[in-house]
């Protein structure tokens, strides 16, 4: 390691271990003491692991540098003033609706909406959780995860606080989509939050959670996010992360899927706002017959940065997986996709599809695309494509010529690329507001709202 | 309404156009007939205002304006209208609100009140039965996964939505069978009048058995050749162009 990168490292380990000590000398928010040992460890691998620069493969183009300049507030978040005023432009109006709000990593439960829950379904805080249902808790978050080889998803489990618990036991259907918004308001001082997020879905459940991360204000701050899904036999799970973080956040964070036999989860990671983004998005198909879509759509304008990096595990056989991803790149924006597929050994019948797609609108924007297929069996079926067009010039021509406005004509072609990376999106409200934000960012989106 | 003076246009410096000249009054249909390549395609989207051809010299004045001068967009919302030989795909953008956008963009330019969902609905399927469109059609994506004759009579439902002073049709018969060539002809026929004008560009006679124009000029090698009556094209069909390049030598040489 060259002097520059051990700076880094040390910078962060003291800003981070700082954090680190306030917790493991006890207190409110050290959590149980059955978490303590897995903390412990946890921090340890990322001590070992360190701040990753552009010199490790895996964060080749996404440069983190900054990470180790900022000094975070060891004493972890301020109690919240956030108003229900500053949340509507996140309300997505759901009916019956299920929501767990957090600002700065911590549960707020004047901001919360929580409905009697239908029998077998449990929401809670995971502070709560920690509590009062440890037993179900404990394994999920202190079991050695086959994920946890990752710098970040240590430092969270090492630093987390607060997130949530959703358990859907065998056999139930919940409809109504689970809504868990992480806020950050950031001061004057950088502000970090770790919070984590446990979904189990027992055997032949099925559950909707849409999970955002948003930001007001305009200091610095840093997400870093752990969310384990746990897809029991035969559950059916739709996950959506909403990023919206502020031009000034760095959110780092992990999505991992840990699927049983013929589960279905879909999981899609739609990221509109945040200065660096970066999604490890990983999942384990440990059973026959699994499906598994994971879907992306992010657009990067001045110079915002996306790293979609998703690896898929097929390790049994007669699993589909499908990756669907699509970015639209203005001014300097810069968008990262890196699409690791393995097909181990006993995994015959595969069947594994990766798409990416990038929509070029400046000449400054930057795509870089890294596919990698490690297939180990002979019997299956992976493709992977990847694409970078601009606008079409024919096209553009063509909806002049019938009297749009280039800007409006633009916007419009801009448009249908990035609402068809919204297709999949089941919640029709979600697939709405989200439809809408892209639009605010086009030149024309108000005379384009009824083309939609 | 269009005149055509000494037209000039090139693309990547090799010179497509070569001096075209042609006057188009309100209420005349015209149709420029010539052999593949002779720049056809290039004098429809030259007034439409493609900008991969370099117009070098001539002018084209419509409505006594200087039609050169202006957007595609601008020249779409004055009234002139081309309808592709190829038109385009566009994933994502269905037809029926692609049209809605555009016809009020037209009608702003205008000064005209833009049309609500509503009325323009109601407009819509007045116009989809003059070419027998199939209405679901317009709920798809512009073109996309169309038949060769469902985009052109899409673009003719697009002309007939959008109403304009000059409409230019490329190849609009070109892979139509009889019976798509007969209401997609009807359309046509029934948008002719007093105020509008229409440029018909055709390969084949046939379409003019349907389209009667009032004038017919032979386009060749980026030259109208010949003019002449409808009867220009019947003649054509029966000795084909090669006789035009000895009649156009020989005027040529005893000038
Ligand atoms: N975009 C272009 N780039 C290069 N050459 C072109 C282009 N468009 C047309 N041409 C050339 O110009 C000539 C005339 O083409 P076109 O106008 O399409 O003819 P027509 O429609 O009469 O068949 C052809 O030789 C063709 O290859
Ligand atoms: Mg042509």
């Amino acid at each position: 390691m060259t002097e520059a990168t051990m700076v880094n490292v040390k910078g962060n380990k003291s800003s981070f271990a700082a954090r680190f000590d306030r917790i493991t000398k006890g207190g409110s928010d050290s959590g149980p003491s059955w978490l303590m040992p897995a903390r412990q460890a946890a921090f340890a691998r990322f001590t070992e692991l360190g701040i990753p620069t552009t010199r490790d493969e895996e964060w080749r183009f996404t440069n983190v540098k900054r990470l180790g300049e900022l000094v975070f507030d060891p004493n972890g978040a301020a109690p919240s003033t956030m108003s229900n005023d500053q949340l509507t432009p996140f309300d997505l109006d759901l009916p019956g609706g299920i929501k767990l709000v957090f600002v700065n990593g911590c549960f707020d439960a004047s901001l919360s909406t929580v409905p009697a829950l239908s029998t077998g379904v449990t929401v809670l805080p995971l502070v709560e959780a920690m509590a009062t249902q440890g037993s179900l808790v404990e394994p999920h978050l202190t079991g050695c995860s086959p994920f946890e080889d990752e710098p970040f998803a240590s430092l969270n489990t090492a630093l987390m606080q607060d997130g949530a618990f959703v358990h859907v036991a065998k056999g139930t259907a919940i409809e109504t989509p689970i809504e868990l918004l992480f806020v950050s308001s950031s001061g004057g001082s950088p502000s970090a939050a770790y919070p984590r997020v446990l979904i189990v879905a027992d055997q032949s459940s099925q559950l909707t959670v849409i999970e955002s991360h948003v930001g007001v204000g305009d200091g610095v701050y840093f997400t870093n996010s752990v969310t384990d899904i746990v897809a029991g036999e035969n559950a059916i799970v739709d996950h959506y992360k909403v990023t919206r973080e502020t031009d000034d956040a760095i959110h780092i964070g992990a999505v991992r899927l840990h699927q049983l036999r013929s589960s279905n989860v879909s999981s899609h990671a739609v990221t509109i706002g945040g200065g660096l983004v970066r999604h490890n998005i990983n999942t384990i198909m440990d059973g026959e017959g699994c499906t598994c879509n994971l879907n992306g759509l992010y657009s990067v304008d001045g110079m915002q940065q996306v790293d979609n990096h998703l690896v898929v595990d097929h390790a049994k056989p007669h699993c589909d997986s499908r990756e669907y991803f699509k970015g639209v790149l203005d001014g300097h924006g810069k968008g990262i996709f890196s699409g690791r597929i393995i097909v181990r050994e006993d995994a015959q019948k595969t069947d594994g599809k990766q798409t990416n797609m990038s929509l070029l609108l400046s000449d400054h924007a930057q795509v870089e695309c890294k596919p990698q297929l490690e297939i180990f069996a002979d019997d299956v079926k992976c493709t992977h494509g990847a694409t970078i067009g601009q606008i079409s010039e024919e096209a553009l021509f063509y909806l002049r010529a019938r009297g749009l406005s280039a800007e409006a004509a633009r916007s419009l072609l801009v448009y249908a690329f990035a609402r068809d990376g919204l297709a999949q999106i089941r919640v029709e409200p979600l697939r709405d507001q989200l439809s809408k934000l892209i639009l605010a960012k086009l030149p024309h989106g108000d005379v384009l709202r009824e083309t939609v | 309404m269009l005149e055509i003076k000494n037209l000039h246009a090139s693309v990547d410096g090799k010179e497509i156009l070569k001096g075209i000249n042609l006057t188009v009054n309100a209420g005349e249909v015209h149709s420029i007939m010539g052999p593949n390549g002779s720049g056809k395609s290039t004098l429809a989207q030259v007034l439409a205002g493609r900008d991969t051809y370099e117009v070098t010299e001539g002018s084209v004045t419509y409505k006594g304006q200087d039609l050169l001068d202006m957007e595609p967009d601008v020249r779409a919302c004055e009234g002139v209208f081309l309808a592709f030989q190829y038109p385009v795909e566009i994933p994502g953008v269905s037809t029926s609100y692609f049209l809605k956008a555009a016809l009020n963009s037209i009608r702003k330019h205008r000064g005209e009140t833009e049309l609500d969902a509503f009325d323009f609905l109601a407009y819509v399927k007045e116009k989809a039965k003059l070419v027998d469109i199939d209405e679901t059609l317009l709920q798809r994506a512009i073109n996309e996964g169309f038949s060769g004759g469902e985009k052109k009579r899409n673009e003719i439902f697009q002309m007939a939505v959008l109403a304009p002073s000059l409409a230019i049709l490329d190849e609009t018969d070109s892979g139509l069978d009889i019976d798509a060539l007969k209401i997609v002809s009807g359309g046509v026929n029934a948008m002719r009048g007093p105020d509008r004008a229409m440029i018909v560009i055709t390969h084949y006679q046939r379409l003019l058995d349907h389209i009667v124009p009032d004038f017919v000029h032979v386009l060749r090698d980026g030259r109208i050749v010949k003019s002449g009556g409808k009867d220009l094209a019947l003649h054509l069909e029966e000795h084909g162009y090669a006789e035009i390049d000895v009649q156009s030598a020989s005027v040529v040489t005893s000038s």
